[in-house]
């Protein structure tokens, strides 16, 4: 009875977006008086920090600080449709409609600028909410006082419509083919993982993970998705289910106490690096890095524990049953 | 059933409340005085999202009745910081982008602090299993498990 080393390796390519009867995300801009922008939209922040990306690409886009941004996310009912926060879509179909709208936003405040200024608008700078004439500085306003005029001067709107779609693709029926995505990341996890053979048990020691997911708006927050990704495909591989036997029903889950998710005391060493090679068709080259990280950890860890002690448990997840059972079996073969 | 009057002392200030009798501190705490830092979760002391400390020891407010809190001293997260002037916790779980959804932060950062009072110098083990009631969905707790470090670090040095 012994506890047995394995290291076991996956890989994964993962689209971002879909294909749907096509993929649509629209985002509306507008200036208030203040001159803070507000991004409304129908997509959902559920935690992964939406909110956050889109305000940072709004910013850019439009040329004022990122604390001048506000997200407004509504209901279908009262803001622009967005297909939803899924199919790690987001940052990419939202990111490209907000450019989109703040390009438009951006040449409205700009011509008001030019009015107020007596410039013509392409001799203008915006840079983090200050507006200049080129190659004479010392002409400037910035973007409250434009933000004024507009309202109480001219009597304009300082806003913009954005939307993005992926078309529909169809199967080609002679040969199958179809462009269902926009872009793909891709990522290859290494796991560690100690099985004991005497009580089933299995220990990940360490994950390790290399992601190429086009270009980082918010390196921060891809790390925080990579962890968390990590520690969910690990809970996925090794914990989690709601009916342990199914399809017999045995023993199903009513509370935490039965279904099992990872603790603070069950965290392997984690560790990633992160490549960047933008896309060509994302906002600023971003792909999709949300629902991938929790994929190629389970692989990695299914092969680490072959690599450990010779059985291969494909039925998720490998509770320390499992690992006994395929164990008995494997030495009842061998005599 | 006829309403009760507890009092407790609520973040350092006395507060008499009229509550049915089976009603847990979580809902007290929630609904009666408005105070929603403290969440509502699983409501069967599974996930720890409703930690709150009683005479500084962490409870699960969902499984005390709050008539049991008469007279004893409970904190919770509105009690030790605002977002103007944020408990050194609150900030490290800021700096260290520490939470996703945020839903177990209240009960996260309540747990860590009723560790400290008791442990300034605890290990990263130490602080996992003072945390290891507490479950987290979003964030793998790699960063939370950092940001309390970064807390102990701090007070050391200081």
């Amino acid at each position: 009875m012994a506890k047995h080393y394995g290291r076991g390796i996956a890989a994964v390519n993962y689209p971002t977006g879909m294909n749907l009867g096509g993929d649509p995300t629209q985002a509306l801009i507008f200036c208030q008086p203040t001159g803070g922008f507000s991004v409304k939209l129908a997509s959902t922040d559920l935690g992964q920090g939406l909110k956050t990306v889109i305000a940072q690409i709004a910013a850019e886009a439009l040329g004022v600080p990122f604390d001048s941004v506000i997200v407004d996310t509504g209901d279908t009912d009262s803001a622009p449709h967005c297909m939803g926060t899924f199919a790690s879509r987001a940052t990419h179909r939202v990111g490209n409609a907000v450019i989109m709208a703040a390009n438009e936003a951006r040449k409205a405040l700009m011509d008001v600028a030019a009015d107020e200024m007596e410039a013509a608008p392409e001799d203008l700078v915006l840079e983090n909410g200050e507006i200049y004439v080129k190659g004479a500085p010392e002409r400037k306003t910035n973007v409250f006082n434009v933000a004024l005029a507009a309202h109480f001067k001219y009597g304009k709107t300082i806003s913009g419509r954005g939307i993005y779609l992926k078309q529909k693709s169809s199967l080609d029926p002679e040969t199958g083919a179809c462009d269902p995505d926009s872009t793909e990341a891709h990522a290859t996890t290494v796991a560690e993982v100690e099985v004991d053979d005497e009580t089933g048990e299995v220990k990940v020691l360490r994950l390790a993970s290399a992601y190429e997911v086009g270009r980082q708006i918010n390196p921060e927050m891809v790390k925080g998705q990579i962890v968390s990704g990590a520690v969910m495909g690990m809970s996925h591989a090794l914990m989690e289910t709601v009916f342990p036997y199914y399809p017999a029903l045995d023993h199903h889950t009513y509370s935490f106490g039965e279904y099992i998710i990872p603790t603070a005391l069950d965290i392997p060493e984690i560790e990633s690096v992160v490549l960047e090679y933008p896309s060509s068709n994302g906002p600023y080259g971003v792909k999709g890095v949300g629902e991938m990280t929790a994929n190629s950890p389970i692989p990695a860890i299914v092969n680490a524990i072959y690599d450990a002690v010779g059985v291969w448990v494909t039925d998720l997840p490998v509770t320390p049953e499992k690992v006994l059972r395929a164990l008995e079996e494997k030495a009842l073969e061998a005599n | 059933m006829e309403s009760i009057t507890v009092t407790f002392k609520l973040n350092g200030k006395t507060t008499a409340v009229a509550i049915e009798p089976l009603e847990s501190l979580r809902t007290v705490l929630r609904e009666h005085l408005h105070l929603h830092a403290t969440k509502a979760g699983c409501g069967q002391g599974g996930c720890g999202s409703c930690t709150v400390l009683v005479n500084a020891e962490p409870v699960l407010s969902c499984l005390m009745l709050a008539a049991l809190a008469d007279g004893q001293e409970i904190t919770t997260l509105e009690g030790i910081g605002t977002a103007q002037h944020m408990h050194p916790l609150q900030a490290a779980f800021f700096d260290r982008f520490a939470a996703q959804c945020g839903y177990c932060s209240p009960g996260m950062i309540m747990a860590a602090k009723a560790l400290l009072d008791k442990n300034p110098h605890p290990t990263r083990a130490e602080i996992a299993e003072a945390l290891a009631g507490n479950l987290c969905r979003c964030t793998g707790y790699v960063a939370i498990l950092d940001a309390i470090e970064d807390v102990v670090t701090q007070m050391q040095e200081a």
